[in-house]
């Protein structure tokens, strides 16, 4: 069983939900991320997830879009994102999972990204803009090197694409709680949990719900349907706020206690 | 309409120029993308909607546009004939408005209430301003700041129209960036939004229907150039932004195999990465806004920044249909540099008493370039996609410094 679905199943027995939590690697510099990552994985976060950082990210709001180009200003490339995650490895076993666009893997080489990522310790790859229908030759060289394939999928995917998401996902399924871009909201929309249930019927793996999750109350509402609530903009908030002061670390981990205290229980 | 599309394009699947184009977008995008494709195919087959546009396109844009004899420009070059399609005359002053009416008149059968898009030298965004006022509909142009400093007078134009502009500081403050914004627009408000992207680049179903508006330049030139010497010309000549200008002049030529296309692009200030825009001469396949296409990227696949001296060409990308040409080795592509196409603005300005926009400038220079190698039988159409009215200022400040112009 790979780390992903072992921590998964760890959270059923415990019956607590995921907390994944998202920052853009390199931000605001490679060694500043590693400090950020650290501080996440040892607050209790479930899951850590870390953008690769895009020149163009469509799908991100101003938040993550910002954080990108500090990233990138700092000279953060894909190899030194996986050399962070490699770095990591050292000294924990959480599931790391990679948020990429597909100009970056692409560019990289398919087959020679999975077999680096996995080398690196990488467990699972979620490429946005490179839909199921589509990314046979990425979801192909992943699968060969033991990476897992995440999806995302939104209230507004049709049922054909729920099913070949279905048939074609392992680590989890990441189910965007709402149309538009990364960022935080103030509610969670009404519709959220029958796409949960949607997925549910069709995938066999676990479903997490991203996009507007930012406080303890969303990630507590979002477990009773869900197995995971995953959070970005907020943890990339309070990287950007606290930038290079020296309570960056202890910054990013006390939100994380908090949102990880919001998936015990009550589910 | 004719269809060469089925035929010039063997074995694609669809949305795929061979293996260009497709739909490389976020989950979150793609219902938005099918309705449009469905709509637009519908639309496509449906009389009333061609009437409608036919219409529109007469009476209110002023086509068939002229295929204008350059007699000075003929002589002094020594070729068969020189053409130019004057894209110019249309209203608005460009080619731009031929897609924006009928992606509006689009959107307005669709039910949708609202009107974006991006634009970059302006002349797309006061194409959609200008249809969306015909039509009634609220729009607002997303548009690099660096873009709306040099192209200041489209910014008021839009804003007369009643429009909205909204300054896009992300990134590099231009074009590319302007679309990014106008993506992340679209799918926060698609249920009541249709965005409006303005050349023949995005996710499927946009490179075609953007130049199945456009394909009625090429369908005028050919009818025309047969009227006018009795035979097709021997080279189609356009600038390439993202494409659509000259995908609307090559496509309704794509079958006649003895007619050279040819594409000029932005060389900018060189070879050397951020000097230039020059994606088919110098970029590499790779994927932006939505298709996979030739992109202007580095080693780790971020996409570069570019340079043009005109805003309408200075963007990183090219449409996956001009991909396709390329590789298929069906159209040609070369570029021209910012000298030239300043000197190409002055040429033309002064044989023939027109003033082109900068990026159709680039179109002229290619031909300046090509005309020693051409010969006396060559008959030649340029697709003079822009008048460059918008470009005085710019080119005053430019010129004024380093010859003073008169
Ligand atoms: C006059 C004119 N020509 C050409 C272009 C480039 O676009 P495309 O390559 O899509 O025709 C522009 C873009 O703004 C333009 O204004």
């Amino acid at each position: 069983m790979g780390r992903l679905a072992s921590r998964f199943a760890e959270l059923k027995a415990r019956n607590e939900g995921a907390l994944v939590a998202y920052v853009t690697a390199g931000d605001p510099s490679i060694g500043r991320s590693l400090d950020v990552a650290r501080a996440i994985v040892d607050s209790g976060a479930d899951i850590l997830e870390l953008g690769v950082p895009f020149s163009d990210p469509v799908a991100d709001g101003p938040t993550i879009q910002v954080a990108s180009q500090r990233a990138l200003e700092a000279g953060t490339t894909p190899r030194k994102v996986l050399d962070l995650v490699a770095r990591l490895r050292e000294d924990t076993q959480v599931p790391v999972c990679l948020l990429a666009y597909g100009n970056i893997v692409h560019r990289y080489g398919y087959a020679r990204f999975a077999a680096d990522a996995a080398a690196a310790g990488v467990d699972g790859v979620l490429v946005c803009d490179l839909p199921p229908a589509d990314d046979d030759e990425w979801s192909t060289s992943a699968a060969g090197a033991g990476i897992d394939t995440i999806y995302m999928v939104a209230p507004t995917s049709t049922t054909l694409t729920l099913e070949q998401v279905g048939r074609r996902a392992s680590g989890f399924v990441y189910c965007v709680s709402r149309t538009g871009t990364t960022g935080t909201r103030a509610e969670l929309p009404p519709d959220l949990e029958q796409l949960v249930r949607r997925v549910r019927e069709r995938a066999a793996v676990p479903v997490c719900v991203g996009f507007g999750i930012s406080t303890p109350d969303h990630v507590r509402a979002v477990c009773r349907m869900a197995d995971g609530a995953i959070v970005g903009s907020a943890v990339v908030r309070v990287v950007e706020e606290h930038g290079t002061s020296a309570d960056l670390p202890e910054a990013v981990a006390s939100l994380c206690r908090q949102l990880k205290e919001a998936t015990r229980g009550g589910r | 309409m004719p269809n060469a599309s089925v035929a010039s394009h063997p074995g694609s699947r669809p949305g795929y120029f061979g293996e260009f184009g497709g739909r490389f977008v976020p989950e979150t995008v793609m219902a938005a993308l099918d309705e449009l494709a469905e709509s637009y195919a519908r639309a496509k087959a449906d009389p009333q909607f061609q009437t409608e546009l036919s219409e529109l396109l007469r009476e209110y844009v002023g086509r068939p546009t002229r295929l204008y004899l350059a007699e000075r420009v003929t002589r002094d070059l020594g070729l068969g004939a020189v053409f130019l399609k004057r894209e110019d005359l249309c209203h608005t002053g460009s080619h731009k408005l031929n897609n924006a009416i009928g992606q509006v008149l689009l959107a307005k059968k669709m039910g949708k209430k609202r009107i974006i898009a991006e634009t970059g030298a302006g002349q797309h965004g006061v194409a959609t301003a200008t249809a969306a006022a015909l039509l009634d509909l609220p729009c607002e142009v997303y548009m690099g700041e660096e873009d709306m400093r040099r192209q200041e007078l489209n910014v008021f134009r839009m804003r007369l129209l009643g429009k909205q502009v909204i300054p896009v500081s992300s990134g590099t403050k231009t074009l590319k960036d302007a679309i990014n914004e106008a993506f992340r627009d679209w799918v926060t408000n698609v249920e009541h939004t249709h965005y409006v992207i303005g050349s023949v680049v995005g996710p499927h179903p946009y490179p075609e229907m953007v130049r199945d508006l456009q394909s009625v330049i090429g369908r005028e030139a050919r009818e025309q150039c047969l009227d006018r010497v009795g035979r097709l010309p021997t080279h189609v000549i356009a600038c390439v932004g993202g494409g659509s200008n000259a995908m609307g002049i090559f496509h309704p030529f794509v079958g006649d195999h003895q007619v050279e296309l040819i594409g000029v692009e932005a060389g900018g200030r060189g070879d050397a990465p951020g000097l230039h825009a020059a994606t088919l001469c110098l970029g590499e396949r790779g994927m932006l806004h939505g298709a996979r296409t030739y992109v202007i990227q580095d080693e780790s696949g971020q996409i570069m920044p570019t340079h043009s001296v005109s805003a309408g060409l200075d963007y990183p990308a090219v449409g996956p249909e001009h991909s396709y040409l390329k590789d298929s080795k069906r159209a040609r592509y070369i570029s021209a540099d910012d000298t030239q196409a300043l000197h190409a603005f002055r040429y033309l300005s002064e044989t023939e008493g027109i003033i082109p926009a900068l990026e159709s400038a680039h179109a002229v220079a290619g031909l300046l370039r090509m005309a020693p190698d051409l010969g006396p039988d060559a008959v030649v159409i340029v697709n003079l996609s822009g008048r460059g009215d918008k470009d005085v200022q710019e080119v005053a400040a430019i010129m004024g410094t380093s010859r003073g112009v008169a």
